[in-house]
C-alpha cells in the first residue's frame, strides 16, 4: 500500500470534536453541574523539608460549611507514585496521599472539602501546624554529597537507590570499542543547564468525584492517563479497581503534567464526606503543585576526526527531580536514549545518568520527555564540531545521523526504565527534511551572507536535528472495539485519552480508511474506563503508533464480518469483495449498502451483533526525525534575542490527518521557542516559588510568536498504521540547540544555560570580548 | 436602589442587563464576580476559566461590544449592560459565526479551551476593524494564551474570517 491509494487517511478531516468546542458546547470536566458539590481545598506547606509535629483541625472543622478535614492520620499510609506510567511503574514508591513530612514549598499538608470554596478556604487558613523545620537541599549536586539532607528517610518507601545520597534513579551505560578518544583529533566538553519549566496547560488541573446509583466511585477527571488513574487510586486508598470509574472528558492540555495521578485526594474526600467533590487547581497551585520539566545538567564530551567521523560520545546528565521521583528513570533514561542514536558514533559511547531528589517542586513528564534535555546538549557539541573542523553543520549533520537499515547499541542498552529493544531504522525523511529546510531558511545563502557583519545587531543562522520514539515498545498496549449500526455507522470505543491533539478523529480516519467509509460515519467514545477497553493513555508519543495500529486491526475485523454477511446477500465469494464508499462491491460490479449489511446480520441471517475487538503493541518504537533550521537577530549591546523566522520540516510517517500533524508541530514548536527565550521558574533562596503566574511565568503570546513554518515530509512506516510514526512530541526539542547554533552563528558566542534571556546573552558575550568597543564582538566564522 | 441585604448579611443586588440578545433580572450576591455569575448562575459553560488573574483570555466575554475579561469583573458592573459571551457568536441568521467555521476548517482548535476565549476577541476586534490586519489581529489576542497551538493556524483562521 501506498499514501496515494488512501481515501480518508492523509487528508484534512474537521476534528471532530471543533464544532462543539467553537461554540462553547459543555465539554470539559468543570462544565456539568452536582447538586450537592463540595468544594476542596488544600493546605500546601510553607517549608521546603519539615516534619509535622502536631497537626490540630479542630477550628478548620467549625467552620461553617466544613464536611471533611484529612491528615495523614485519617488515610491509609501507601507508598505508591503518582508517575502515570504502565504497571509496575519504573518510578519509586516515594509518596504518600497525605505524610507527616513534607519536602517542598507546595507539598500537601491536608485536605479540606466545604459547601463552598470560600469554607474550605477558611478552614485551610484555621488548620494549625506544628512543624520541626529539617534542612533543606535545593541543589542536585549538593544533595548528592555524604551528609546532606535526606530527603526519603522514610522506611517503606521502595526502589529507591540511594535514599541517603538523595539518589532516585541512577543507570549507567557503556559500550567500549578500543581507547577513548585514541582517534579523536579534536575532543570536547561542556555543560548545557534547563531550568524548572511548566507545561501551563490552559485548563488547570481538574477533577471530580462522585458516587453513582450503585454507590461506585467516579472520577470526572482532567487526565491523560484514565486506566493508570483507576489502578493508583485504589492502590492508595486500598479500594477496588472494580469499584472506581474514570471518565476523561475533554481537557484543556496535558503535555505531560496530566500523566500524573493526583487524583487520590479528591477521591479521598469524597470517601470520607459520601458527597461529589471538586478540586480544581488554581494557577499558582498548579505551577507549584502539579508538575514540571526535570531541570537539568546535560555534561556531554565527543571527540571528532577532521574527516568529520564522530569517534566517542559521552553524556552525563543529572536531573532535579524535586521532592519525588515521578519518572525519574525512565525521563533520566530517554534523555540518551532518544538523542545519542541520532547520529554514528565509530567507537565508544557512555552514558551517566542521575536522577536526584532535592526540596525542589516535582518534576514529571513533559512533552520532549528527557530528548528536550538531551538534545540541547547533543546538537550544539555537534555545531562545536563542526566549526572546528571547518564543516558546514548541515553537510556534517547529513554525513553521520542514523540512516535507513541502521541501528544503534544504545537502543537495546536504554529503554524505558529497563533495557530497551534491538532496532533498525525503517523509514527515514531526514534528507529530504534538511534539504527542505535548508531551502526555506535559504541557508546557504544566508551563511555566506551573515559571514561578514558589522555593527552591534548581527544575525544568524542555526540548525538542529531531532528524533523522538513513536511509543514504548513491549510495553505500550492499546486495545479497541468497534460495533455496527443499522445506517451502517460505526461506535468505536477506545482507551485512547484525546488531550486535545485530536486522537479521536484521526482514529476514526483509520477505520474509515479501513471500512471505507466516511470519518462521519464513525461515532467515537474514549476514555471511559467502564465503557472503552484499556489503553496506557496518551504519553510517550504512542496514540497514533499504538492505538492506531489497534484501530486498525478492530476495523479489519468488522471489514471480514461485513464480508461474510455481504457474501451471502450478494451470492458472491468473499474474496471477490471489498468495501468502498460505503457499500459492499463485487468484482462483477454487485453491490449491497452497509445498512443492508447490518440490518441483515441484526434481523436476518444467522443473528448476530457486527463487532470486534483488538489489542495492539509493537517490538519496535520508530523514531520521526525532524529538521529545525533557525533564523535570529542579535542586539549585541542589549542581548536581545529575535527570532526572525523557524522552519520545521517533520518525518512522522504518513501524517493521518495533516492539518492536525502541523498543529501538533506547530504547537510544540512554539512551547519549544517559549522555553528557549523566556520560561524559567523562579525560586527564593528557601525554596519558595517567585514567580507562580503567567504575569511572571511569561510563555508566548501570539505577539511574540515568530513566523513558525511546518512542513510535513512524507515517509512510509512498515510497522505504523498506514505508514503512521509519532509526531506530538519531537518538535519541542528542536528550538533551543537550533536558536544557540544560530546565536553562535550571529555572535561567535555559544549559550549553555536556557533560557537565553538578554542579560544571559549580553554575560556570555562579554565574557568572550571582555572590552567590547561598540559594535566590535569578535566573530568566529 | 438595586442593593440590599440578604439575611445572611451578604449584599444582594437586582442586577439587570442583557444576555446574549435577551434581556434578564437576577438577584446576585454583590461579590459575585462576572465569570461566576456566567458559568454558575446562568448556567453558560463556554466561557473558562484558565487563571482567575486576567492573564489568560479564555474567560474573555462581550461587554457592551468589548472583549473584557470576565475573571477579573464583577458582576454588578454589568448592571444596564449588554453581556454576549461564546454561545450569542452568532453568524448572520444564527447559524455559525464565520470565525467559528474559519477556527474548525483551518484546524485553529485543539484542545479548545482557549477557543471561546480566542472566538471572542476577533469577533470584537472584527466587528471594531474589518479590515484588521495580520499585526492588528497578532496585537489583539496578545491577552488570548494558547499553549496547544502555536497561533498560527488560530491566526489564519481570523484572517479567513475577516470580511465574512
Ligand atoms: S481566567 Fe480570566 S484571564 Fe485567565
Ligand atoms: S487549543 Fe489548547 S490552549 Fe489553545
Amino acid at each position: 500500500m501506498d499514501a496515494k491509494d488512501l481515501k480518508v487517511v492523509n487528508k484534512p478531516a474537521i476534528k471532530m470534536d471543533a464544532l462543539g468546542l467553537a461554540c462553547g458546547e459543555p465539554a470539559f470536566t468543570d462544565d456539568m453541574d452536582f447538586t450537592g458539590l463540595l468544594y476542596a481545598k488544600l493546605l500546601w506547606s510553607p517549608h521546603a523539608h519539615a516534619r509535622i509535629k502536631k497537626i490540630d483541625v479542630s477550628a478548620a472543622l467549625k467552620v461553617p460549611g466544613v464536611k471533611a478535614v484529612l491528615t495523614y492520620k485519617d488515610l491509609p499510609r501507601v507508598p505508591h507514585t503518582t508517575a502515570g506510567q504502565g504497571y509496575p511503574e519504573p518510578s519509586p514508591y516515594d509518596t504518600y496521599t497525605l505524610d507527616n513530612k513534607v519536602r517542598y514549598v507546595g507539598d500537601r499538608v491536608a485536605a479540606v472539602a466545604a459547601e463552598t470554596a470560600e469554607a474550605a478556604k477558611e478552614a485551610v487558613s484555621r488548620i494549625k501546624v506544628d512543624y520541626e523545620v529539617l534542612p533543606a537541599v535545593l541543589d542536585t549536586f549538593e544533595a548528592m554529597k555524604d551528609g546532606a539532607p535526606v530527603i526519603h528517610d522514610e522506611e517503606d518507601s521502595k526502589n529507591i537507590p540511594d535514599a541517603k545520597h538523595n539518589i532516585a534513579a541512577k543507570f549507567d551505560f557503556e559500550v567500549r570499542n578500543g581507547e577513548w578518544f585514541k582517534e579523536a583529533d579534536h575532543v570536547f566538553e561542556h555543560s548545557w543547564t534547563m531550568p524548572y519549566l511548566q507545561h501551563c496547560a490552559i485548563e488547570p488541573h481538574i477533577s471530580i468525584a462522585y458516587f453513582d446509583n450503585t454507590g461506585r466511585l467516579v472520577l470526572r477527571t482532567s487526565t491523560q492517563v484514565p486506566f493508570h488513574v483507576r489502578r493508583i487510586v485504589a492502590q492508595a486508598l486500598k479500594i477496588p479497581v472494580k469499584n472506581i470509574r474514570v471518565i476523561k472528558p475533554r481537557i484543556g492540555g496535558g503535555f505531560g503534567s496530566k500523566q500524573e495521578v493526583l487524583e487520590d485526594i479528591v477521591a479521598a474526600l469524597a470517601l470520607k464526606t459520601r458527597r461529589p467533590v471538586k478540586l480544581e487547581y488554581t494557577r499558582k497551585e498548579t505551577f507549584i503543585s502539579s508538575r514540571t520539566r526535570h531541570p537539568a545538567t546535560c555534561r556531554m564530551k565527543a571527540g571528532v576526526k577532521k574527516d568529520g567521523t564522530i569517534t566517542d560520545a559521552e553524556m552525563e546528565i543529572t536531573l532535579n527531580t524535586g521532592a519525588y521521583g515521578s519518572h525519574a528513570l525512565t525521563v533520566m533514561m530517554c534523555s540518551g536514549s532518544h538523542t545519542i542514536p541520532m547520529y554514528r558514533v565509530k567507537n565508544n559511547i557512555r552514558f551517566i545518568g542521575r536522577s536526584v531528589y532535592t526540596n525542589m517542586p516535582v518534576a514529571g513528564a513533559y512533552r520532549g520527555y528527557g530528548a528536550t534535555q538531551g538534545f540541547f546538549a547533543w546538537e550544539c557539541l555537534m555545531d562545536m564540531m563542526a566549526a572546528k573542523i571547518g564543516m558546514d553543520p548541515v553537510e556534517f549533520r547529513k554525513m553521520n545521523y542514523i540512516k535507513l537499515g541502521e541501528g544503534s547499541p544504545v537502543f537495546k542498552a536504554m529503554g524505558e526504565g529497563r533495557e530497551g529493544v534491538e532496532q533498525v531504522i525503517t523509514s527515514c525523511g531526514l534528507f529530504e527534511a534538511i534539504k527542505k529546510g535548508a531551502d526555506e531558511i535559504k541557508w546557504a545563502e544566508k551563511k555566506a551572507k551573515y559571514a561578514s557583519q558589522s555593527g552591534p545587531i548581527r544575525r544568524g543562522v542555526g540548525v538542529a536535528c531531532m528524533m523522538q520514539g513513536s511509543g514504548i515498545p513491549e510495553v505500550d498496549m492499546a486495545s479497541a472495539t468497534m460495533k455496527m449500526n443499522e445506517d451502517g455507522s460505526f461506535n468505536l470505543l477506545v482507551g485512547a485519552a484525546d488531550l486535545g491533539t485530536g486522537s479521536d478523529t484521526i482514529l476514526a480516519q483509520i477505520a474509515a480508511e479501513v471500512l471505507g467509509i466516511k470519518t462521519d460515519d464513525i461515532i467515537v467514545t474514549s476514555s471511559d474506563t467502564d465503557i472503552t477497553p484499556f489503553d496506557v493513555g496518551a504519553y510517550a508519543s504512542s496514540t497514533t503508533f499504538i492505538s492506531g495500529g489497534a484501530v486498525k486491526k478492530t476495523a479489519e475485523k468488522v471489514r471480514d464480518m461485513i464480508i461474510e454477511v455481504a457474501a451471502k446477500i450478494l451470492d458472491q465469494k468473499k474474496e471477490d469483495l471489498r468495501l468502498e464508499g460505503g457499500k459492499v462491491v463485487a468484482k462483477d460490479g454487485s453491490s449491497c449498502s452497509l445498512p443492508e449489511v447490518a440490518n441483515t446480520s441484526l434481523y436476518y441471517y444467522n443473528q448476530h451483533q457486527i463487532t470486534a475487538s483488538a489489542s495492539h503493541f509493537a517490538h519496535t518504537s520508530p523514531p520521526p526525525f525532524q529538521a529545525n533550521f533557525a533564523e535570529v537577530e542579535v542586539d549585541t549591546e542589549t542581548g536581545k534575542v529575535k527570532i526572525l523566522d523557524y522552519v520545521s520540516c517533520v518525518d512522522c510517517g504518513t501524517a493521518i490527518n495533516p492539518v492536525l500533524a502541523e498543529g501538533q508541530n506547530d504547537g510544540a514548536v512554539l512551547n519549544g521557542i517559549s522555553h528557549t527565550l523566556s520560561e524559567e521558574m523562579e525560586f527564593s533562596s528557601n525554596g519558595t516559588p517567585l514567580n507562580a503566574s503567567f504575569r511572571r511565568y511569561k510563555i508566548f503570546s501570539a505577539a511574540d510568536t515568530p513566523p513558525l513554518r511546518t512542513f510535513i515530509i512524507p515517509t512510509w512506516e512498515p510497522a505504523g498504521p498506514f505508514g503512521a510514526k509519532s509526531v506530538s512530541e519531537i518538535g519541542i526539542n528542536g528550538p533551543l540547540p537550533a536558536v544557540a547554533n544560530a546565536i553562535y552563528n550571529a555572535t561567535g558566542v555559544w549559550l549553555f544555560d536556557a533560557p537565553f534571556t538578554p542579560d544571559r546573552v549580553l554575560a556570555a558575550i562579554k565574557k568572550q570580548a571582555p572590552s567590547p568597543a561598540a559594535g566590535s564582538v569578535k566573530l568566529l566564522h | 436602589m438595586s442593593e440590599s441585604k440578604s439575611n445572611a448579611g451578604l449584599s444582594v443586588f437586582a442586577l439587570k442587563c442583557a444576555v446574549n440578545g435577551e434581556r434578564t433580572e437576577r438577584e446576585i450576591c454583590s461579590s459575585r464576580s462576572l465569570i461566576e455569575f456566567i458559568r454558575g448562575d446562568l448556567g453558560l459553560k463556554g466561557t473558562k476559566e484558565g487563571c482567575g488573574e486576567g492573564e489568560c483570555g479564555a474567560c474573555m466575554v462581550l461587554v457592551d461590544g468589548k472583549a473584557v475579561n470576565s475573571c477579573l469583573m464583577m458582576a454588578v458592573q454589568l448592571h444596564g449592560k449588554e453581556l454576549v459571551t461564546i454561545e450569542g457568536i452568532k453568524g448572520k441568521g444564527g447559524g455559525l459565526h464565520p470565525l467559528q467555521k474559519s477556527f474548525m476548517t483551518e484546524g485553529a482548535v485543539q484542545c479548545g479551551f482557549c477557543t471561546p476565549g480566542l472566538i471572542v476577541a476577533s469577533e470584537a476586534l472584527l466587528r471594531r476593524n474589518p479590515g484588521a490586519t495580520l499585526e492588528d489581529i497578532k496585537l489583539e489576542l496578545t491577552g488570548n494564551l494558547c499553549r496547544c497551538t502555536g497561533y498560527e493556524k488560530v491566526l489564519s483562521a481570523v484572517e479567513k474570517a475577516r470580511g465574512k
